[in-house]
């Protein structure tokens, strides 16, 4: 196995107590000594830090940047104003899902973060878009830090005064004791909150510095799963892969009428006609939210039939565990669309049905600023 | 005095049972626990039967019978307030057994688990 990778930030997690863990080739803190759950209720009433370094961010240079990324993503990049933040899903041929992303338009170019465990597949992907004169730059001299939980704002004003300016999905520039900061008003716990891109040479310092503030914690991947969890958010891996169509993991939202069958820029991406004709006749699939009955966490793996006894397997979890902020467990599937929300389904944990019952996403509200 | 297992579970000699927890160690180990499924009293069961569900925020484990016996009582607390075993893994009891032998020799002492956990 290759040597694992270690954010700029390691030092700091082993100086603050963490249990560190392979994650998708990274030694990444799943958790420190408050514990998971401390964790993940900490971000939702305070603010917590996550070091978010492992996931790739790279730069989109050139003209026809936009027009370009639109051929391997189905969203809307040339109607992106600049300063702004948009969700999208790199597509397969299939119509599967290579990777979920954000795309910032920073005014002379685009500013891509993926996934960790995607990231280099992903860079090789967008290296296609070389052949249109589209420089691809992957930033590796910075670290990615995420502030997220409803004091998020006050912390980080503290520091960088006019952050609170921004609103949900703004990015903007920021210094910091002669730093620039890439901020933008977006996470990935269902908080209102900030990640913050932080040059090599400073990335530590500013994270201590942070972490010096009284609302903040230091929090690691077991809170960032629970809480994403809880807002109803996709991982890659998991709730979607290469197999799953945009539609059926819930993620039709980011597509867009522009890129659909009629629209000004109908198309155009790997995987057009299988993915519009889903999103047209609409899902046969979709991922929805159970919640069980009872305290046991239904994980990933577990089947979902549609009889107590007998029946047959609809589906299977994707992501499921314990909810801190529900108060019990939350799971996410991929079920035949149309079932209404309060219908009962049976989960089989260690040969038992448990009850469970479908629920709207998410199972935790948002608190962004809008 | 405390007998443990290689299970990292703790076992108390009271009269002729045996009250049965998990170790601070064991406890740390798991994270946070957010459910715990007991067994019912009056059952029989062999040593090393899997006889407790325990799942943490971070996976599901079971915690086995320490010796043969019959279950006499269990914590009807611990369901409700699984939390307890990361606050007190000692006062956190799980069941009690009353073994079919009531020889605990075999068990490690507290000098012996904490040569086991290091």
């Amino acid at each position: 196995m290759a040597e694992l990778r270690r954010t700029m930030l390691y030092d700091l997690h082993l100086s603050r107590g963490a249990k560190m863990v392979p994650f998708a080739g990274w030694e990444m803190p799943v958790q420190y000594p408050m514990g998971v759950l401390n964790e993940h209720l900490h971000t939702r009433s305070h603010a917590g830090l996550f070091d978010v370094s492992h996931m790739g961010q790279v730069i989109l240079r050139g003209p026809g940047a936009a027009e370009a990324l639109e051929g391997l993503v189905p969203a809307d990049i040339v109607g992106l104003a600049e300063g702004r933040q948009r969700y999208g899903l790199f597509t397969n041929d299939a119509g599967g899902i290579l990777d979920d992303l954000m795309i910032a338009n920073k005014g002379d170019h685009l500013l891509l973060v993926v996934n960790a465990a995607c990231a280099e597949q992903d860079i090789a992907h967008l290296r296609q878009l070389e052949a249109r004169g589209i420089s691809v730059e992957p930033v590796t001299d910075r670290g990615l830090l995420a502030l997220q939980g409803p004091e998020a704002e006050a912390v980080l004003a503290r520091l960088v005064p006019g952050v609170a300016a921004m609103r949900f999905m703004d990015v903007a520039e920021f210094d910091w004791q002669g730093a620039t900061l890439w901020l933008s008003r977006s996470g990935y716990t269902g908080e209102d909150g900030f990640e913050i891109s932080v040059p090599g040479d400073r990335v530590v310092a500013f994270a201590e510095a942070l972490l010096a503030e009284p609302e903040v914690a230091p929090i690691g991947l077991g809170a960032r799963d629970s809480l994403r969890l809880e807002a109803g958010m996709p991982l890659y891996g998991h709730d979607m892969d290469g197999s799953t169509l945009p539609g059926e993991a819930g993620l039709g939202w980011s597509i867009p009428k522009a890129r659909r069958a009629g629209g000004a820029r109908a198309g155009g991406f790997p995987g057009a006609d299988p993915i519009l004709r889903e999103l047209a006749a609409g899902p046969v699939r979709s991922r929805m939210g159970l919640r069980p009955e009872g305290r046991a966490p239904i994980r990933e793996g577990v089947e979902i039939f549609d009889a107590a006894e007998g029946g047959t397997a609809i589906g299977t979890v994707c992501s499921g565990g314990f909810g801190p902020s529900v108060g019990g467990p939350v799971a996410m599937a991929i079920l035949p669309a149309g079932l209404a929300p309060g219908a009962t389904l049976w989960a089989e944990l260690r040969g038992k049905r448990i009850p469970v019952a479908v629920t709207p996403l998410p199972f935790h509200n948002p608190s962004y600023k809008r | 005095m405390l007998k443990y297992t290689e299970d990292h579970e703790w076992l108390k000699q009271d009269g002729d049972e045996i009250v049965v927890g998990i170790t601070a160690h064991a406890s740390e180990q798991l994270g946070d626990v957010v459910f715990i499924e007991l067994p019912e009293v009056g059952r029989e069961v062999e040593a090393g039967e899997e006889i407790v569900v325990i799942e943490s925020v971070k996976a599901a484990s079971d915690i086995v019978a320490p010796v043969a016996g019959v279950i006499t009582a269990v914590n009807e607390a611990l369901p409700d307030a699984p939390g307890a075993v990361n606050e007190d893994p000692l006062a956190a009891w799980f069941f009690r057994i009353k073994p079919a032998s009531a020889d605990l020799s075999g068990f490690m002492d507290e000098a012996g688990y904490q040569a086991l956990i290091g």
